[in-house]
């Protein structure tokens, strides 16, 4: 229950700011010519959000791989984790616009700054829920795990990632929904997605355009949010017989 | 087969040492029980036997070996490891909890699977029963069998065991206590045993080491600890009630040939008969048994006031608990406070009636002893 809420309140989110962008006064006939844009010209709508899709999947991919290692290494190290998670606050708090400007004279225009940039975001959420997951286990779980002779590497495995992973991916969904957000003005660099259609939307003053877009956005942030809890919940049965539960 | 020698730990950061050259020898066989307040430094010491910590000073030596040159994880493979908070983990199975180490050591599927079957018979856990459970759905009694179980499943000859029993309720407590002293006698393995209770302690152990602030205070039999406490120190941890206290040491079974029992009535025996049996002896009550010898109930002089029949039977009332005879005095004398009588019935495993302790029985130990 909870969780379709808490898709419900991405989607207004999501819409919500975008919509504002463009709502200059009401427009009774907005709806209507909302509709009728969008059934013209729905493949170039679905061939943006396959794009945008795109964009957001290759980054999660790269966001997971990288946070993920980082969160773990730091979970060792207790002396540099508060650095880390603070570079990856810093990152975070970066407008938007203003990171995808730093990053065109590094990576130029297009897709891998659109990338790079993303990634810098999902940084925080991701790193710090694989930190937390795995610093708050149970000790007496992992000293178990120790003192009957597994190696430090079978505990890391065997025993802290399986059971920080529900932590770890809702931490993931985090940004995965921040990031189909963001990605939409990473259009602004030329990296494609919906962003294009509510970026030239505006140029034009064309609002059916910009509307679309964000609908676009929200569903794919819902339908994202949604696919990623209940991936998680198939996947991890034992999930409903943990301990406290 | 465990030799400690000159064993000191000092934590980072710390000026005090949590252990003091501490020397302590543990025979082959043997249950060892560190007993002392906390921060006395017992979970400590042990933790050092399998390396968990590793200690600043001093030396460990396993059967002759030098502890502190081994590979740790070897080490570990061969030392039975239960810890208070049990440390099942959540997210396996009962089966693949207990088949940890086997995994560890690449057993191959078939030999891990019959051993987990084993140990888990061997703890009364039914397998077909628990095997696929995960330990959310255990009581905390039968987590606690469960983490026995695990530690014991490759056989280790030595095990330690942090508090193992300290988790659930007195009742499931003795009963555990008892059972596991049951497996002890069959597999003789070495065990240290860490636990704050006297009375736990007393009852587990071999032999007693007694720790404060890091050292070794005295290290004796039960029975030597009992009567001659090292310092007021050990005094005051054994208690006053020291007499009581060797109830924790004697076995039912052991007094069990001494006292005079009088044979239980059999179900179909004439109510007369018990009658007068009653009446001629100082006893007031007599047990029943059914043709099997199994337990059916007690008269007592009261339940004869009525008239219900004409065979014991129909006079019997039910038993409100009873104890086996691998109990303990003091199990028995808790049952009989519980119940408010003076005695408690002794069946074996089957139910079948062996005999009757009675308070006087006991007061009668404690008298010998003082």
């Amino acid at each position: 229950m909870g969780q379709i809420i808490g898709c419900i309140s991405d989607f207004f989110r999501v819409t919500g700011n975008l919509t504002l962008l463009s709502a200059q006064g009401e427009d009774p006939g907005l709806i209507r010519e909302t509709i009728n844009w969008i059934s013209r010209r729905s493949d170039m709508l679905l061939d943006l959000m396959v794009g945008h899709l795109y964009l957001v999947v290759v980054t999660l991919i790269i966001a997971i791989a990288i946070s993920v290692t980082v969160g773990i290494i730091i979970s060792y190290y207790e002396g540099v984790a508060q650095t880390v998670l603070g570079i990856c606050q810093i990152l975070m708090v970066i407008p938007s616009m203003a990171m995808l400007a730093f990053m065109v004279p590094l990576f130029g225009i297009g897709f891998t700054t659109g990338v790079v940039a993303l990634v810098l975001y999902s940084l925080l959420p991701i790193v710090r829920n694989t930190y937390t997951g795995i610093r708050e286990l149970d000790p007496a779980i992992v000293e178990a795990a120790k003192g009957m002779g597994m190696t430090e590497r079978r505990v890391l495995f065997k025993i802290k990632i399986p059971l920080a992973r529900p932590v770890i991916m809702a931490g993931v969904r985090t940004a995965a929904v921040m990031m189909i957000g963001i990605a939409a003005i990473a259009a602004y660099v030329g990296a494609g997605g919906l962003g294009e259609l509510i970026f030239s939307g505006i140029s034009r003053g064309h609002q059916p355009m910009i509307i679309a877009g964000a609908i676009g956005v929200s569903i794919i942030a819902v339908a994202f949010d949604y696919l990623l809890y209940y991936g998680e919940k198939r996947f991890s049965v034992e999930g409903s017989t943990r301990e406290g539960e | 087969m465990i030799k400690l020698e000159g064993l000191s730990k000092v934590f980072p950061g710390h000026s005090i040492p949590a252990v003091k050259d501490l020397n302590l020898e543990i025979q082959e066989g043997d249950v060892c029980v560190l007993v002392g307040p906390s921060g006395c430094g017992k979970t400590t010491t042990m933790k050092m036997i399998n390396r968990l910590y590793e200690p600043t000073g001093g030396a460990i030596y396993i059967r002759g070996e030098n502890a502190l040159q081994m590979d740790p994880i070897k080490l570990r493979l061969d030392i039975g490891y239960v810890i208070q908070e049990i440390g099942l983990f959540p997210h396996m199975t009962i089966e693949e909890n207990i088949a940890t180490v086997p995994n560890e050591k690449h057993w191959p599927k078939d030999q891990t699977k019959q051993k987990v079957e084993e140990v888990m018979t061997l703890v009364g856990l039914d397998p077909e029963v628990f095997r696929a459970r995960y330990p959310a759905a255990l009581s905390g009694g039968q987590r606690q069998r469960v983490g026995v179980a695990r530690a014991m499943v490759s056989d280790p000859p030595i095990m330690l065991m942090d508090e193992p029993f300290g988790a659930v309720d007195p009742i499931t407590r003795a009963r555990l206590q008892n059972e596991f002293l049951r497996i002890q006698e069959r597999m003789g393995k070495t065990i240290v045993f860490v636990t704050h209770d006297i009375d736990e302690a007393i009852k587990m152990s071999d032999t007693i080491a007694v720790m404060r602030e890091g050292e070794l205070v005295q290290h004796a039999t039960p029975s030597d600890l009992l009567s001659a406490p090292a310092d007021e120190f050990v005094s005051n941890l054994v208690g006053r009630n020291r007499s009581i206290k060797r109830l924790h040491l004697i076995r039912i079974q052991e007094i069990l040939e001494e006292v005079d029992r009088t044979k239980p009535a059999t179900e179909d025996a004439k109510v007369d008969e018990i009658k007068k049996q009653l009446e001629e002896s100082d006893i007031r009550s007599v047990m029943v048994v059914d043709r099997d010898n199994k337990l059916k109930g007690v008269i007592g002089v009261s339940d004869l006031k009525q008239k219900a029949g004409e065979v014991a039977g129909d006079y019997c009332s039910e038993v409100a608990d009873t104890v086996t005879s691998d109990a303990t005095l003091n199990d028995a004398l808790s049952v009989m406070l519980e119940c408010g009588e003076g005695y408690v019935a002794v069946v074996n495993e089957d139910d079948q009636y062996q005999g009757t302790v009675t308070l006087g029985d006991l007061l009668n130990v404690v008298k010998e002893d003082s």
